[in-house]
């Protein structure tokens, strides 16, 4: 018998980075890795590594810049792309 | 009241996997995310036709780590009341059963069914992601969409005022009701830990405002502004309903007080559906939130 079960995986719907319009950019510099944007990433898109810096995962990020607007240290910029150029 | 919950309490592990289809800055994602981290792995989801049943995928792969449970769109609580049954016959006592609908498959289509699992009292936990309209097909008005707001059928405003569904699941006498807004995710899984964790048997409902940047026409990064506001305007109240009693909660405590308020126009000019409202309309407005605040008040000293 035929089951229509879905399992779980990443990107269920594609790479959902290629929607991106701006790039967040982490500044380890002046990130004092309060993790509020890994709190507050809708997409889970943020890694939280142990004591450590946070890390964005690009496959996935569809950059709507929310982790841009809660940091308190302004540690992420939001870059625009130029036009034809590659992402990343 | 319910125990402060830090960033520290939440864990690592997602349950809801990157690469879904929801828009950016998606606050029902978000609240998702939240939720299941809160409830952990032993979770089954009811989920009704919403923007969460576009989210969680569609054949062969899904984001979502735990069971997902489709149904149709007014039988959320019907569908989580038998999952309760078949769940109590199996004698599994740690599955916990989360029904996640939206306003319209809440306050409209779902109301039957979830009046009737209230009054049963079912062991269950019922969470309503209110972005004020059917976001799913298109942004049509729902029975929770605010005075004035404008939607696709409501292109000059919402002459209506919003449906209270808070207010009526806390006359069904159930063990537990609150509000919980999607930028104050601690705030949110605060309560759902609570619900969670009551030893009393029963429905626990938690409504949550969702702000949506497509429905409620603002950019995508300002979702977690547009929520802050809604609640320190006074516009959407934090508050728990337990043991018979209300009790505001995190920002709303101190809101009381009028004069501790952001002027509701911050709320309502960031965005483009209340961008047709006049001058009289928003003061229309502010004295709606006002009274709102005093029915409020009255309900506490009442209880």
């Amino acid at each position: 018998m035929m089951q229509a079960l879905s399992k779980p995986s990443e990107g269920a719907s594609g790479l959902t980075g290629m929607w991106r319009i701006k790039r967040p950019l982490l500044d380890p510099e002046k990130c004092n890795a309060c993790m509020l944007c890994w709190l507050y990433c809708p997409e889970g898109t943020i890694a939280r590594r142990r004591g450590g810096k946070p890390s964005i995962v690009y496959e996935y990020c569809k950059g709507c810049g929310i982790c841009s607007e809660v940091c308190p240290s302004k540690a992420i910029r939001m870059l625009r792309r130029e036009r034809g150029a590659p992402d990343r | 009241m319910t125990a402060m919950f830090s960033i520290k309490d939440l864990v690592e592990e997602e349950y809801t996997l990157p690469g879904n289809a929801s828009c950016p800055g998606c606050a029902a994602a978000l609240s998702l995310r939240i939720a299941l981290k809160v409830l952990g792995p032993k979770t089954i989801l009811v989920v009704p036709a919403s923007c969460i049943s576009v989210i969680q995928g569609y054949y062969p792969k899904t984001p979502c780590r735990v069971p997902v449970l489709n149904v149709a769109f007014a039988s959320t609580a019907a569908a989580g009341s038998g999952m309760v049954a078949a769940l109590d016959l199996k004698g599994k006592s740690d599955v916990k059963v989360l029904c996640w609908a939206g306003d319209g498959g809440t306050a409209d289509i779902g109301l039957q069914a979830l009046s009737g699992a209230a009054e049963r009292n079912e062991n269950m936990i019922y969470v309503c992601y209110d972005n004020e309209a059917y976001m799913n097909t298109g942004t049509q008005r729902s029975g929770s969409t605010p005075r004035a707001a404008a939607t696709t059928t409501t292109v000059t405003g919402k002459p209506e005022r919003k449906k209270s569904v808070p207010e009526i699941m806390v006359a069904h006498r159930m063990p537990y009701v609150a509000t919980a807004c999607a930028a104050f995710p601690l705030d949110f899984a605060g309560k759902l830990r609570r619900a969670a964790s009551m030893p009393l048997r029963g429905l626990k409902y938690i409504h949550l405002l969702s702000p949506c940047p497509p429905g409620w026409r603002f950019p995508a990064e300002k979702t977690i502004e547009v929520g802050r506001l809604a609640v320190m305007t006074g516009f959407w109240i934090l508050y728990e309903w337990v043991d018979g009693r209300y009790n505001l909660t995190g920002p709303s405590k101190g809101l009381l007080d009028k004069s501790k308020r952001r002027p509701l126009r911050d709320y309502l000019s960031i965005q483009g559906r209340f961008g047709h409202l006049t001058e009289k309309d928003i003061e229309s407005l502010e004295e709606e939130v006002e009274e709102q605040w005093k029915d409020f008040a009255r309900k506490m000293s009442m209880t």
